[in-house]
């Protein structure tokens, strides 16, 4: 067998992660703080799923004339009400704000589907009371928050109570971001998007997990070594992995995103900021931030509690 | 662990089969499944409504409408019962969750709390000077409740099945919800229709004493019209009845549309069962020429005269109906009222095309990327990238063929669950033979490199694992639908690529280095 594959990485790189921390540090903490002022002035543009409301998608064999439908759908004086094009001159999108009660929203939806007439067929129609989307919110919240203290409890069990803390901090500034991503820009929120939201976090905790577990094992190795030495070290070995795990996902990512269709849209951008932000996080947030609360490099402290951890071989 | 013992081999190999023959039937077409034996599982994964398309809704049952109902009895009771005893009271009423009287003579105050006592079961008197206080006890509400739930998810199957759809999945949810999914359903203003009456039916005789209007007699009350008015026929508006029930629905056992043999109208015709059937008799004779109301969800759908009594149980409804009407009104019957009305606190409908549509576009963008990952695995690491990509494949039939088993539902969230189960099998391929280049580096040969490879990676891959599996589990415990949806799959891939990334590929790669005997990895 001649054939060798590529090499990604021709050997193990020698770099120092902690040349840019604070660098990165402040510009985590600034992201992060943007994300919270966006989310609080500008808050999130949320789909019917949270929000409430109708959202209908209709579909005619003929163009649509907007102006018309929009001046028959006005006159039901339903509130508010945004009308888009969706792919194409025949498909219309309909969102209508929340009538308040559950009895005034399916009512609305019929007066709806009255009006449009049955020259549309309904490719889509979704209609949530608010009772609904408020559950939602609170049991997607729910789940997310219970998620993160088990990751952050077995980290704790498996290396340390300081990799589950930055491995938690890590997700949680991936996450935030990603929030605060769609509330700058003003893209639609919605339960899709919270299937995102978690997936990245799963991305970046498995990202953060695999440079940890070098971390520990290189801590039995050298046990005299510089925790911060150590830390680079760990980083460097695994890099390669890291360029071609997390590249595959990027490209699979973009893929999704180029050829999704505009359903998949807003999941398939959350997940390709996810991956970046959670590549970047697992060496630029969780890794110094161990080495911080490690109180700065006193590696005897790691190493004696690997000799004390429960360990597998 | 050099070699692998024959049994661990076969047990391998065993359950790659298994795994890819369950997975079959949810990647072939319909077609091709027909033509197959019929002891080759035939189960394919079931499509969420958002890929399917259908109807999703979910309905808020008013159990509290019942629980009032039943309080409203109990102030009969009590009415009845203590005039029936002499007792002298005042302030008769429901108070909050709670019917409330004021006794007036304090000497009564012990006999009248027995004798309330009597009229319900799971019931509290409570006293408070004279005041008498009966509520139901919290067991009573919450059997109450969970009484009227399960019924009225019965009654709503009941009605569903009449309409002909195929799966319906009617599933109870919380205290007082029901969720019903219905694929291929895109008519969904008739099934709220179907499901927003009770369709109580009753009969009632017409009051006998005339009303001014303003003064509804006692044991009398009112009810508005529901008459279609189509044809312009001068029509009351409302009529007064009698309180007193003469027939009741629950006596029906089969109603059917028709058509009436004299006019040619759209009518319901209908049939009691034996014991309805000599109640509607006696009242027919015993009031003949007088019109009879028949009532349906406190509206006089109609109310004719008896022109002769009506010994058979049968007759018909003619209510100024369309055809549609008549046979949704038919139905209604046939399945029986609801025990409280229904609100609809979501309705999720997608067209069958849109189901399509995203179905294509996600296949196709998941296709491509899977190329994509394909191509660099085998650049990247030659014959293993092969390897891995096999495994990869069998992760993905594994994951399938496990959701078909169990009768998991697939949905769009559930697709973004099994990308990040795919993306971390992947992961582990790569940890493996990155490893192996270390090893190798490191100066091992070909056999020791491979083997330290895939004990070192192994501790990697299950903390990883392990870390996301956890999150997937509360994700599914506290979550709710799309949250659940993605936990599912993600929990699944993620089990199965223990197997696939790491085991089916161990053997194979053990299977590929001792058969060649190469002098250098692949990697």
């Amino acid at each position: 067998m001649a054939f060798r594959g590529f090499r990604i990485l021709r050997a193990v790189p020698n770099l120092d992660y902690f040349r840019f921390h604070k660098l990165c540090f402040a510009i985590s903490i600034f992201l992060c703080v943007a994300s919270v002022v966006s989310l609080a002035t500008r808050g999130l543009n949320f789909g019917v799923d949270f929000a409430g409301g109708i959202l209908i998608e209709a579909r005619k064999t003929t163009p649509v004339d907007m102006a018309a439908v929009r001046a028959k759908v006005n006159a039901l004086n339903l509130g508010d009400i945004s009308l888009q094009e969706f792919g194409g001159p025949t498909d219309i999108l309909l969102r209508v704000q929340s009538q308040g009660d559950e009895k005034a929203e399916m009512a609305a939806v019929q007066k709806i589907r009255e009006t449009l007439g049955s020259e549309f067929s309904y490719e889509r129609v979704e209609v949530v009371g608010p009772r609904v989307g408020k559950e939602l919110i609170r049991d997607g919240v729910l789940a997310i928050v219970f998620a993160l203290a088990g990751i952050m409890a077995y980290m704790a069990f498996r290396f340390s109570w300081r990799a589950g803390l930055s491995g938690v901090v890590a997700i949680l500034h991936d996450c935030l971001t990603t929030v605060g991503l769609f509330s700058v820009m003003g893209l639609q929120f919605d339960l899709n998007t919270v299937a995102a939201v978690v997936t990245i976090a799963g991305f970046s905790i498995n990202d953060t997990v695999v440079i940890d577990d070098r971390i520990r094992e290189n801590t039995r190795l050298y046990k005299t070594m510089d925790f911060r030495e150590l830390i680079n070290l760990s980083v460097n070995q695994t890099m390669a992995r890291t360029l071609m795990t997390n590249g595959l996902v990027l490209l699979s990512t973009v893929a999704l995103l180029v050829f999704g269709g505009p359903l998949l849209f807003g999941l398939s951008f959350a997940l390709l900021w996810g991956v970046i932000a959670g590549t970047y996080s697992t060496i630029y947030v969780a890794a110094p931030m161990e080495w911080y609360l490690a109180a700065r490099g006193r590696a005897h402290v790691s190493a004696a509690e690997a000799e004390g951890a429960h360990t597998h071989s | 662990m050099l070699y692998f013992p024959k049994w661990k081999i076969i047990a391998i190999l065993t359950v790659i089969v298994l795994g890819v023959l369950y997975s079959i039937p949810s990647i072939t077409p319909r077609s091709f499944l027909d033509t197959l034996p019929d002891w080759l599982p035939k189960r394919s994964v079931t499509l969420g409504l958002d890929l399917q398309g259908g109807l999703h809704l979910l309905m808020h049952v008013e159990v509290d409408s019942v629980i009032k109902e039943r309080l409203d009895s109990i102030v009969e009771g009590v009415r009845a019962e203590l005039r029936k005893a002499n007792v002298l009271y005042r302030n008769l009423g429901l108070r909050g969750q709670a019917v409330s009287v004021t006794i007036n003579r304090p000497e009564d105050i012990q006999r009248a709390r027995d004798i309330v006592a009597q009229i319900e079961t799971g019931t509290n008197v409570t006293i408070e000077g004279d005041r008498l206080t009966i509520a139901f006890t919290e067991q009573t509400i919450r059997d109450i409740k969970s009484a009227v739930v399960s019924q009225s998810a019965e009654i709503v199957r009941l009605r569903i099945d009449e309409t002909g759809t195929k799966d319906p999945t009617i599933q109870r949810q919380g205290d007082d919800r029901i969720l019903l999914q219905l694929p291929g359903v895109n008519d969904p203003e008739r099934i709220k229709r179907l499901l927003n009456t009770t369709a109580k039916m009753t009969f009632h005789l017409m009051c006998d004493q005339p009303s001014d209007g303003n003064n509804i007699p006692v044991g009398c009350f009112q009810a508005a019209s529901g008459e279609a008015q189509r044809d312009g026929r001068n029509l009351p508006t409302d009529y007064v009845l009698r309180r007193r029930v003469e027939v009741s629905g629950d006596r029906l056992v089969d109603a059917q549309p028709s058509f009436d043999q004299r006019t040619g109208e759209p009518v319901v015709s209908f049939r009691f069962d034996r014991q309805g059937a000599k109640q509607f008799g006696d009242v027919t004779v015993a009031n003949v020429n007088k019109p009879f109301a028949i009532v349906l969800d406190n509206k006089v759908i109609s109310a004719p005269v008896i022109r002769e009594p009506i010994m058979g149980g049968s007759g018909q409804i003619s209510g100024n109906f369309q055809v549609k009407e008549a046979q949704d009104l038919a139905l209604l019957l046939r399945a029986g009222a609801l025990p409280a009305p229904v609100t609809f606190l979501e309705e999720r409908t997608v067209g069958p095309d849109l189901g399509s549509d995203s179905i294509y576009a996600g296949t196709i963008a998941c296709i491509i990327g899977y190329a994509l990952i394909v191509l660099l695995m085998i650049a990247a690491y030659g014959v293993f990238g092969i390897v891995a990509n096999i495994a990869l494949l069998l992760n993905l039939s594994f994951t399938l063929a496990i959701m078909a088993a169990f009768g998991a539902t697939l949905t769009l969230p559930g697709i973004a669950g099994m990308v990040l189960g795919l993306a971390m099998a992947v992961d582990a391929n790569v940890l493996i033979y990155e490893r192996m280049r270390e090893e190798s580096d490191r100066g091992r040969s070909v056999f020791p490199a491979v083997d330290a490879a895939f004990q070192r990676a192994y501790g990697t891959i299950l903390d990883s694992n392990v870390t996301t599996l956890i999150a997937g589990i509360l994700l599914y415990i506290f979550g709710s639908g799309p949250v659940r949806g993605f936990a599912v799959t993600l929990a699944i891939g993620i089990i199965c690529s223990m197997f696939t990334a790491v085991t089916a590929t161990k053997l194979m790669c053990f299977a590929w280095v001792s058969w060649l005997k190469p002098k250098t990895l692949p990697v």
